[in-house]
């Protein structure tokens, strides 16, 4: 069971309290989009094997969105953080670095 | 390869069972292969198979990581049916499920395969239509299934209850010809047909990247060396998105964790598969009288091949309201594995953005019933570059709005 502790209300939230909802931090690409960046934005995700930033909803609590970097191979919560930002904070990414030395994702922009 | 046969076992049994010889070798690889299949699952090794028997390749090798049929082969609850709603599903799942009837004699390995019959329980007045709807749509393909009425439900399936309070059964989806087999001697099957054509098998080599020049495969290194081949099979499942970032792309797959249970044995008291899709709950009885329990996908990303206990509790509670005699029964033990999901709900086996490389995935949360058609087509497109089986479950069909629509057909992941 994970638990995800919530940026908006404070709470340490168990996975049942919580939905998931997909990978954080996609661009969104709409009209006058080419066919590439449109079917990447519905279809095609990073899936990677270890650190993963994923959007959840405090379902059964507050229903705020937020942001969470996890460990798909660990399950390893490295923090969670709010859901109006299009990047993850230094913070977080400093805590990742702390624990996976070399880690590094896409470019984000 | 020795033939298995009953004049084997009892010569065996003549001398202390000393002259078995092991199933399959296990040799170091060699530098160079015509093909390469990556990961010695079910699929993986039905698709050497094939390419070994229909089309003369067999200077094959099938690399696996870990050991052969453990991931999700060895994981699944071993259910087979074919009574899918789009025509290019039902025509691979029915190619799949009629493989299995001759399997066993076909690759003198018994997969203990038993045609027991499928149930695939309506219990909203959303699944009445949307299976009445299958059932015609199947005899248009022609798969034999029929619709059900829940007095047809109770004598198949006496220990069910039909009025419950929140999922009464209104009726059901019934499959005569599908039902469950040995899932670990599927695999075990196919790696012995495999090793007696000569193919190589080699477990514990993991695959740390792929080789490529001008847009062309090249080979493979791996935790045993690097090993040239002509053409490359991705075969992985639920790290498929893994091996499409050392090929060069990326897949529309999310991996995530599936789970199953089973019940301490106990006495024979259904001899058929019901599937409850509303509550993701589905059951049948092994021949060893566990009660095999397949629960929902959990719904992040995960490649921990782990459960978890909130599942567990959201899959047995829904059940034991429409199966109350489970309410008593024990846990004997439970398990997760990956599974690679597509937007669609459908699989994708097709050529890819890098010449000669062709992926085979996507079969989410089933694709053990898959594995022989899954072998056959992955085969064919393999040796021929096109194949009836899979010309629709190319990569390319998101882009191009294509969809396999399965995930809507089902109303749930299958």
């Amino acid at each position: 069971m994970l638990l995800l502790h919530c940026p908006y209300c404070g709470v340490d939230a168990e996975e049942t309290e919580l939905s998931p909802g997909g990978e954080a931090h996609l661009t969104r690409h709409g009209p006058g989009a080419s066919d590439d960046d449109f079917h990447d934005y519905l279809f095609t995700r990073e899936n990677p094997r270890g650190v993963h930033f994923d959007r959840w909803r405090h379902a059964h609590g507050c229903g705020k969105w937020f942001h969470a970097a996890r460990c798909t191979q660990t399950l390893e919560v490295f923090g969670t953080y709010s859901a109006q930002t299009s990047a993850p904070p230094q913070k977080i990414c400093d805590a990742i670095s702390k624990k996976r030395p070399g880690w590094s994702w896409r470019d984000l922009s | 390869m020795r033939h298995y046969s009953a004049f084997a076992v009892a010569r065996e049994a003549l001398r202390y069972h000393t002259g078995w010889e092991r199933a399959w070798r296990s040799p170091e690889p060699k530098k160079r292969y015509d093909v390469i299949i990556i990961g010695a699952g079910g699929h993986g090794l039905a698709t050497a198979y094939y390419l070994g028997k229909n089309y003369g390749i067999q200077n094959v090798a099938v690399l696996e990581k870990g050991w052969l049929g453990g991931g999700n082969t060895g994981r699944n609850t071993t259910i087979i049916r074919s009574n899918y709603l789009q025509d290019p599903s039902a025509a691979i799942y029915e190619k799949s499920r009629s493989l299995y009837e001759n399997l066993s004699q076909e690759l003198n390995y018994n997969l203990m395969f038993s045609p027991r019959g499928v149930m695939m329980l309506a219990q909203t007045q959303h699944e009445i239509r949307g299976y009445q709807r299958t059932a015609h749509a199947n005899a248009l393909q022609g798969v034999k299934t029929e619709w059900i009425t829940p007095e047809t439900v109770k004598k198949l399936v006496p220990i069910i209850n039909l009025d419950g309070p929140r999922y009464p059964v209104l009726g059901a989806l019934w499959q005569e010809r599908g039902g469950t087999a040995r899932h670990d001697a599927v695999a075990w099957g196919y790696a012995r047909a495999c090793s007696a054509m000569g193919m190589d098998i080699i477990q514990k080599c993991e695959v740390t990247g792929i080789r490529s020049e001008n847009g062309r495969v090249m080979g493979v290194d791996t935790t045993k060396g690097a090993i040239d081949c002509d053409k490359l099979g991705i075969v992985v499942a639920g790290h498929s998105g893994v091996l499409a970032d050392m090929a060069g792309f990326r897949l529309p797959v999310e991996s995530v964790a599936l789970q199953a249970l089973v019940s301490e044995p106990i006495k024979p008291c259904m001899d058929v598969v019901v599937m409850a899709n509303t509550v993701h709950g589905y059951m049948s009885q092994s021949d060893k009288g566990e009660m095999v329990i397949g629960g929902g996908a959990d719904g992040y990303n995960n490649y921990t091949q782990r459960g978890s206990f909130h599942h567990i509790e959201e899959t047995v509670r829904a059940l034991i309201e429409t199966f109350p005699m489970i309410s008593r029964l024990k846990m004997l033990r439970q398990w997760g594995g990956i599974v690679d999901m597509t937007g669609d709900r459908s699989p994708i086996l097709s050529k890819t953005p890098l010449g000669n490389c062709f992926i085979n995935c996507g079969w989410g949360t089933g694709g053990f019933k898959a594995i022989p058609g899954s072998g056959w087509g992955m085969a064919q497109l393999m040796a021929t570059g096109h194949s009836p089986l899979t010309e629709a479950f190319t990569l390319d069909r998101f882009k191009e709005g294509r969809f396999i629509d399965e995930s809507v057909a089902a109303g749930v992941a299958h």
